[in-house]
């Protein structure tokens, strides 16, 4: 038999171009956060993608060690940017995670806590339920285990009036209407960052966007897809196109970089659904980081000023996976008063990546110490970014160094500079 | 299965205890550095993390006979850290801290692994910088520079690694941990330094290196010119250096690289058949002056373009340009073999034309991206793996340009070493007599051949072995010298 059919790793065959891309060069390396922790050849992009090509023509099992390099990778995109040769990484990882959930069986205790994940995570409702006794939950924390512990530890201290916020549906434009934007409320920012979607709701308006924000709308599927279940992602991706089809919109708006940038890959995504491909493409074309949506309106509002030096962390999927930089970086400038004061590392993940805070804690940790620690070097008033995995994850690990800093997102300043106006 | 039995293994854990890859599926990963072609899985992989424990490793290697390989970041392009099968290679990029800073004194002190920009980054704050920069800056080890001697665009007026090592401190083959050099600019005494550097790993592991760092120049000017031909970018680069200045850099790429460049890193080079970038640094007078001279000569040539950058961002855009070329060429071909050859800076057209007829002849294009300062060609070689016989033929093509820099009076290699790739080229440039005594300061070294064993040298003489009866040496033949 061929040895291609043997191989677990079958399925990568059809990107096969995409690895052939891949010409060694090393120049990923250091800004791989994995090879940058570990040093190992392994756990670079580099190394993977020649373990994937491995795998594929059969020279290596899918065995523990082989699946723990693959485990290692943040899915930060880092390697992407760094790559001179244009290797696409994104959906070589994915498709190599999906084989890895489909033939490697995990240990007991592994599975179920990410079948608890992916049962609570993706579902804003499940999320709130969650949220309310989540106090209860800290009380009794060190009766839990380990893992468990985690969770609480990470999860945001949301007020009883986060939990409450429901987004309105439609908020109309202030003046006269120039874009029409539907708001992907989110699931973990629905749930627990209520206050953030209010701000992009209150700057889109002010700025002269009707905002659409459906209360159908579920889950992007960004969470299942980045952890190898791809089926569980199409179904989210079906269900948010149809939802945001029905409203007409000019552009739909996203506060939550790994939710973006996974809707901006819906085309690749649903490529073989006869029913779906042509339209979740166009969907795609129309998503937009809220950042690019508000560069693209010359200002009508004015902004106060707010005397603030502000270290600004480039959250992976939205420097790296959507190459969106300059725009968040203007719109801070365009607020008198605001220093921005340059990090060193920038390039690097904080290590909160999707759910990997949670699967390798250890790694998770040493990348935002390592993270906070440059944040604060900076002397900073505020540190501002765009994902809201991140403000929770450089919270936590600056509050832990014993050096708090202030994370906010970056639509709340600009929703404060621009109130009252 | 790795060919190193249990007994070993578990020594091999001992001595670098956390350390040890044997897993075979790991292993896979070090088959080959940045050049592909040739690979072969290591028996095992060891990273140590201090001095003492590489030290603690090639003790054992030395006890039992076991071939060892040190290897850096693997970026290496002529398979210099290619593995051993039933050998160890000893993978350096743990030890990565810089350990010192001397700002008066203008050194740094580092471990192997910090990569070349991790130096700069770290003193540019006191306003210097690590000169030797090759393309490959950004991930290259120091060890693996120092293996190499690696150069740089600015190693036309800075010269090369060689030229920024004070001292190293290195395991010798038989385990012994020693200092060579010393931290004054220059030691009494034979210059083993000058020795180790350059001697791609064959003579010892270094473990840790004292480097030059200098000051930032007052001033540096970068300017972009088009050129309608590379000859016409190569008469300005001889009229530069024909005025007696020595830029801190002169670059030039050719339409097809810098297509390839622009698909990746979209410097916005200007439109026309080749560019050259030319580098003045210095005193803010003297570079002004020195500008004016060089724009004239640059425009006397034919240049339809002529641009300055005018701050760090567009300067930095201009160098991504450059340093992005070699990989970049994976954007307009699905493979590429670099080619690494010098030739005096005179000879640089005729070998230019000659390239360029081997391209039309055979069928497979040939980018070229050069330091034109040094006369350093990177000839790359465009092919396809998929269609059968292309890589051998590229290989041939990339052959024959070593010719035709043997025929210039220049040399196989600038910059990324012989390796295991070029070891056949040896005997085209040397003759026997210069191989032996080569092979006799190498076996000073390493007499039981276990250190890097099979690159350099084409025909591993064993250490012991008599050299065969005398032969005329070409250069008595020729009656240019005399033995005495
Ligand atoms: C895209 C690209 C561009 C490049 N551009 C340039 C350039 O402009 N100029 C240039 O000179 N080179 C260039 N190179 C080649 C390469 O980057 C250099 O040769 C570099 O010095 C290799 O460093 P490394 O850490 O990757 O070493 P490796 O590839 O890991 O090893 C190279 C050699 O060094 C030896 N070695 C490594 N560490 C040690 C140690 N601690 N002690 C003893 N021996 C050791 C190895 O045995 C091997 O022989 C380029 C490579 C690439 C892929
Ligand atoms: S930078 Fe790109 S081409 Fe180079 S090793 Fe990494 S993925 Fe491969
Ligand atoms: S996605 Fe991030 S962690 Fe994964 S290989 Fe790329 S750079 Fe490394």
């Amino acid at each position: 038999m061929d040895a291609n059919e043997q191989t677990p790793f079958a399925t990568l065959a059809p990107l096969e171009p995409l690895m052939d891309k891949c010409v060694h060069c090393g120049f990923c390396l250091p800004t791989c956060p994995s090879y940058l922790l570990l040093g190992k050849e392994m756990d670079s992009p580099r190394g993977r993608i020649y373990t994937m090509r491995a795998g594929m023509e059969g020279r290596v099992d899918m065995s523990a060690p082989v699946v723990a390099h693959f485990d290692t990778c943040l899915g930060c995109m880092a390697c992407e940017t760094a790559c001179p040769s244009g290797v696409k990484y994104a959906p070589l990882i994915e498709e190599t995670r999906a084989a890895i959930e489909a033939h490697h069986p995990r240990p007991l205790g592994a599975r179920l806590f990410r079948q608890l994940l992916f049962a609570v995570l993706p579902y804003h409702r499940r999320l709130r339920v969650l949220g309310a006794p989540l106090g209860l939950a800290r009380a009794l924390r060190a009766l839990l285990p380990a893992r468990l512990q985690r969770l609480i530890d990470l999860a945001p201290r949301a007020t009883l009036s986060d939990l409450r916020i429901t987004t309105a549906e439609l908020t109309p434009a202030r003046g006269e209407q120039r874009l029409k934007v539907g708001l992907l409320t989110g699931c973990v920012q629905r749930a627990f960052f209520g206050s953030v979607n209010e701000a992009t709701v209150r700057v889109l308006a002010a700025e002269g966007c009707t905002v659409h924000a459906p209360r159908a709308q579920g889950c992007c599927g960004a969470l299942a897809l980045h952890a190898g279940e791809p089926d569980t992602a199409r179904r989210f991706a079906r269900a948010l196109i149809t939802v945001f089809e029905r409203e007409g919109i000019d552009a739909i708006a996203v506060n939550a970089a790994g939710c973006g940038s996974s809707m901006k890959e819906y085309g690749h995504l649903l490529r073989d659904d006869p029913a779906f491909a042509e339209r979740a493409t166009r969907f795609a074309s129309k998503v937009k980081d809220v950042t690019e949506i508000l560069t693209t309106l010359p200002a009508r509002v004015a902004r106060k000023p707010m005397p603030l030096r502000i270290a600004y962390h480039d959250a992976c999927h939205l420097g790296h996976a959507q190459g969106v930089r300059r725009q968040p970086r203007e719109l801070l400038q365009s607020i008198p008063g605001v220093t921005l004061l340059p990090v060193a590392e920038s390039d690097i993940c904080c290590g909160s990546a999707g759910i990997f805070n949670l699967v390798q804690p250890e790694m998770s940790d040493a990348l935002g110490a390592r993270k906070a620690a440059y944040l604060a070097e900076t002397g900073p008033d505020m540190v501002v970014t765009s994902n809201p995995g991140c403000i929770l994850q450089i919270q936590a690990a600056a509050a832990r160094a014993g050096t708090p800093l202030v994370v906010r997102h970056i639509v709340e300043v600009l929703d404060e500079a621009t109130r009252g106006m | 299965m790795s060919a190193l039995d249990s007994a070993f293994l578990s020594r091999l854990h001992a001595a670098a205890p956390g350390g040890v890859i044997d897993d075979p599926a790991e292993r896979l990963t070090y088959e080959s550095d940045a050049l592909v072609h040739l690979r072969a899985t290591p028996g095992a992989v060891v990273l140590p993390a201090s001095a003492a424990e590489v030290q603690a490793v090639v003790r054992l290697c030395h006890e039992r006979g076991v071939p060892f390989i040190a290897r850096g970041h693997g970026t290496g392009l002529s398979g210099g850290a290619l593995p051993h099968p039933d050998g160890v290679l000893i993978g350096l990029a743990r030890l990565n801290r810089i350990l010192d800073v001397d700002v008066p004194n203008l050194r740094v002190t580092v471990e192997p692994g910090v990569t070349n920009l991790d130096i700069t980054r770290r003193v540019a704050p006191f306003g210097c910088y690590y000169a030797p920069d090759p393309s490959s800056q950004s991930v290259c080890s120091i060890g693996g520079n120092i293996a190499e001697n690696s150069g740089g665009a600015h190693c036309l007026k800075y010269g090369f690694t060689v030229h920024h090592v004070l001292s190293v401190e290195a395991v010798l083959p038989d385990g012994t941990l020693t200092t060579i050099g010393s931290s004054a600019l220059d030691a009494p005494g034979l210059d083993l330094l000058g020795v180790l550097v350059g001697s791609e790993g064959t003579l010892a592991v270094v473990t840790k290196a004292a480097l030059r760092i200098l000051r930032r120049p007052e001033a540096v000017l970068t300017l972009l010119a088009g050129f309608p031909s590379i000859d016409a970018a190569g008469d300005a680069v001889s009229a530069i250096i024909g005025h007696g200045i020595i830029p801190a850099a002169v670059e030039m790429m050719d339409r097809l690289t810098i297509d390839a460049a622009e698909a990746s890193v979209q410097p916005n080079f200007p439109k026309t058949s080749a560019v050259l970038i030319v580098e003045l640094d210095g005193p803010q007078s003297e570079v002004d002056d020195l500008f004016v001279t060089v724009e004239r000569v640059c425009r006397q040539a034919g240049a339809e373009t002529v641009e300055i950058a005018r701050d760090q961002g567009q300067r930095e855009r201009i160098w991504k340009g450059r340093k992005a070329a070699f990989a970049a060429m994976g954007r307009v071909s699905p493979n590429y073999y670099v080619q690494d050859g010098v030739v005096p800076r005179t000879r640089l057209s005729e070998v230019l034309r000659r390239i360029r007829d081997l391209e039309a002849r055979s069928g497979l294009r040939i980018g070229n991206v050069f330091h034109a300062g040094d006369g350093n060609l990177h000839p790359l070689i465009c092919y396809d793996e998929a269609i059968p016989g292309q890589a051998q033929h590229a290989e041939a093509v990339a052959s024959e340009i070593l010719q035709y820099c043997i025929d210039a009076g220049g040399a196989i290699t600038g910059e990324h070493g012989v390796g295991a790739d070029k070891k056949s080229y040896m005997s085209k440039m040397f003759a026997d007599a210069d191989l032996d005594t080569m092979q006799l300061v190498r076996c000073a070294f390493d007499p039981a051949n276990l250190c890097n064993p099979g690159k350099v040298f084409p025909t591993p003489r064993l250490c012991g072995e008599v050299p065969g009866p005398y032969r005329q040496h070409p250069v008595e033949r020729a009656g240019l010298g005399e033995r005495f």
